[in-house]
């Protein structure tokens, strides 16, 4: 009986590499960097082609302990929410890539409050950072402007851009030396589009990661998935505007459920609490690197652990 | 392999050899004008072979086998539950839809002593997700050097669903076979060294066989499918015996490539994988390619999960996943507490419902039936206009369950704020956020 051959495809694209971070010899403060992208197949596909870097896992830290977050998330990092500068190193000990700052919308968010907290946070990890804004396009800007002016140097990710607002931030990036995140919602078109203003505004694809959005397991998650896979098929088949690294937020979105929050009032058939609610979040984050997510958002330890031993055992060969 | 509308018409009695089938030839009784637009139409699955009263037996045989599946269903059974899986035709869900969900299977073994107890829970496992009911599918039971009839016999007791009997030893098998009766269990599995005997045994049970090589030798695992079919069973399940992430999301892929891309038929089975412990793992089979999953644990807390996530996953694209319309409660509101309007969309209504429950404020939310299109999708169709929100308003007798009148429409939709007042006399229509991931802070302003 003949062999069975391997059905291989032959992709013609490859997703741009990206480096978060930047160390002494680049003009920064970091004590490593983290390159990812560069696949030139689906996810994983060693047979077919090369998966240069693993996916990145960035933990979320918040400027102020969050008000209305999981116990079971809260616990998990203990005092250490208490303080953002003690959060951020917590969150490098347990083991990420990033760390994520989120600031919140409070009274004391000012230009000069977001310089200090980003100099704790420089100084207190050695890890590349993203920061993102509260989400108000007017606070998003003031805060923005002044982390990209005060982190001069250190290679942030900065966000959100959306289509509605992304020119002061893309303007403060190309200033400082920064990079965006570039947010659109679950649609292939829209994700390209926004890539398209960016890169006019001048600021090079090797500088935009693309953030398609995603729902949470059992909140939308297919829609993600897909939008993601034909964002990566599209990368794959030669479409520029659709090859960068992707970053979803499935800590963020998985911590939002009733699933993850609700301890009591909910059916015996949802199971124990802490369980199913990190079973939520590591099963979100999953799905969506295996449909090509290459910084995926986390907010709990024990998920970071679980996603990357599973990273790990795809980034293997065997 | 699916025929092109000229090789089918070299098969349709136009093209026949024989006078007195060539004799109908453009009959015109199919419907079409001429023999070659029905087999255009037939190519493109837009008629039916039996439309045609004149074709050869042996071209019907050709064109039927021509239509048969890529990938086999292959069908479980027991006690009225039925387990259908295979018949995929896509690599990925976008591409059309992933139609039979992976049967999810708990692992028992027959030297278990609790493995009726095990068997009895996962048969009494169901959870609410929007509307459905979710559960697993079965239970399989290992031969471990107990008693295998007996434990057979007990999980076929406690648990309605399909078996999947793992045993290599064929008197093993048998006497598993012979416990299961009356029930369609899958028999796992045949090898390179067992497979006579094994096969011999599912032809006569008339039940499905796994057969496994070892390594994700796929040259090996096509000759001993092709072996096991010709010794007379049709339904057949693959194990390329990989075990892992990163060999099983390759194998799995390039199994799946072989069937859909290639037309390889000697692979054109479902896959059947095992993934321990670990839920990770489990997902990924779901989203990539398998038939059947087996889990060591049963746990609520994973299940669930994993539960939903095949739900999603294999949620038809073509058709957005509509809720209920109606009245909404979250977090138990009285007469005093916001009302809110917004459409049927599934995701539009999951962020919405989603936002206020995480704001732990109570309110009602109206979701109007749209025709499951997202808010300014439907408004620009003309689903969610002034006429149609008012109407839910009314048919739904929200009014009575208030002590106000003031509705709260998205942000979006503010131009039909004119309009809805004259729909609604006596409302007050207040003007939300345009995003829902906005709606607690409003809530909180306007009614905090």
């Amino acid at each position: 009986m003949p062999a069975i051959e391997i059905p291989k495809e032959k992709w013609s694209g490859r997703v741009r590499e990206i480096t978060l971070g930047a160390t002494a010899a680049d003009g920064g403060t970091r004590a490593k960097t983290v390159t990812v992208g560069g696949e030139t197949t689906l996810p994983f596909l060693h047979f077919e082609g090369e998966i240069p870097h693993p996916p990145a896992i960035a933990i979320e830290v918040q400027d102020r302990k969050p008000t209305g977050w999981s116990p079971v998330l809260l616990d998990a990092w203990g005092d250490a929410t208490e303080d953002v500068a003690a959060w951020a190193k917590a969150a490098e000990e347990a083991g990420a890539d990033v760390v994520l700052l989120q600031f919140g919308a409070h009274d004391d968010l000012t230009p000069e409050y977001a310089r200090q907290t980003l100099r704790r946070v420089l100084g207190a990890t050695g890890l590349p950072l993203i920061v993102f804004g509260p989400g108000q396009a007017e606070l998003d800007n003031e805060i923005l402007v002044a982390v990209a002016e005060e982190g001069k140097g250190e290679n942030l990710v900065l966000g959100v851009c959306e289509d509605k607002n992304y020119r002061t931030i893309v303007a403060a990036a190309l200033a400082h030396g920064h990079m965006v995140d570039a947010r659109t919602a679950m649609d292939v078109n829209l994700a390209k589009q926004l890539n398209i203003l960016i890169s006019d505004m001048g600021l090079p694809l090797e500088r935009i990661v693309m953030d398609p959005t995603t729902g949470a397991l059992g909140y939308g998650i297919e829609y993600g998935y897909s939008v993601m896979e034909r964002l990566r098929l599209a990368a794959l088949q030669g479409d520029s505007m659709t090859q960068l690294p992707m970053l979803v937020t499935p800590g963020e979105e998985a911590w939002r459920t009733k699933e993850a929050r609700a301890g009591e009032g909910v059916p015996e058939a949802w199971g124990d609490w802490a369980e199913r609610a990190i079973n939520w979040e590591v099963l979100t984050a999953s799905t969506l690197i295996e449909s090509g997510a290459d910084i995926v958002v986390l907010r709990h330890p024990e998920s970071l652990n679980r996603v990357r031993e599973m990273i790990n055992a795809l980034m293997s060969k065997e | 392999m699916a025929l092109s509308g000229l090789q089918i018409y070299k098969l349709l009695p136009a093209s026949s050899k024989n006078p007195e089938v060539k004799k109908h030839a453009n009959c015109k009784e199919c419907g079409f004008p001429t023999c070659l637009a029905f087999a255009m139409k037939l190519a493109q699955k837009q008629a039916e072979l039996s439309q045609c009263p004149y074709v050869e037996e042996e071209s019907k045989t050709q064109l039927e086998a021509s239509a048969a599946p890529p990938i086999r269903l292959v069908t479980l059974s027991a006690d009225g539950r039925k387990l259908e899986v295979g018949n995929e035709t896509v690599l990925f869900r976008h591409e059309k839809t992933f139609y039979h969900q992976p049967g999810l299977f708990v692992r028992v073994k027959d030297a278990q002593p609790d493995a009726a107890e095990v068997a009895k829970a996962v048969g009494e496992y169901s959870v609410e997700y929007v509307g459905m009911d979710l559960t697993l599918d079965g239970v399989a039971i290992e031969a471990a050097g107990g008693d295998f009839a007996a434990t057979v016999a007990a999980v076929k007791a406690a648990c309605p669903f399909p078996l999947i009997l793992m045993t290599e030893d064929p008197a093993t098998a048998e006497a598993g076979l012979k416990a299961a009766q009356g029930t369609r269990p899958l028999l796992y599995a045949a090898t390179p060294d067992n497979w006579e005997a094994m096969a011999k045994l599912a032809a006569q049970y008339e039940v499905p066989l796994a057969v496994r090589v070892e390594g994700g030798d796929l040259t090996a695992l096509a000759a001993l499918a092709e072996q096991v079919k010709e010794a007379g069973v049709e339904d057949i399940v693959l194990d390329p015996g990989v075990r892992g992430y990163s060999r099983s999301l390759a194998v799995f892929t390039q199994l799946r490539r072989l069937a859909l891309k290639k037309n390889e038929r000697k692979v054109g089975y479902p896959l059947i994988a095992f993934a321990g412990d670990d839920p990770i793992l489990a997902g990924q089979h779901i989203a990539k390619y398998a038939g059947f999953v087996v889990l060591d644990r049963f746990s609520p807390g994973t299940v669930y999960p994993l539960l939903v996530m095949r739900a999603n996953i294999f949620t038809d694209p073509q058709k957005p996943i509509q809720v209920q319309p109606g009245i909404y409660e979250i977090n138990n509101p009285g007469p005093g507490d916001p009302l809110m309007v917004t459409t049927n969309f599934s995701i539009t209504y999951f962020a919405v419902a989603n936002e206020v429950e995480s704001s732990g404020m109570p309110g009602w939310l109206l979701v109007a039936d749209a025709e499951g299109m997202s808010v300014l999708t439907a408004w620009a169709a003309g689903k969610f206009d002034a006429e149609r929100i008012a109407k839910s308003v009314n048919s739904t007798g929200v009014a009575e369950k208030l002590s106000h009148h003031r509705l709260i429409i998205p942000g979006h939709v503010a131009v039909l704020m004119g309009e809805l007042e004259e729909e609604l006399p006596g409302w007050e229509i207040n003007v939300g956020p345009r995003e829902a991931v906005d709606l607690p802070n409003y809530l909180k302003m306007q009614w905090g």
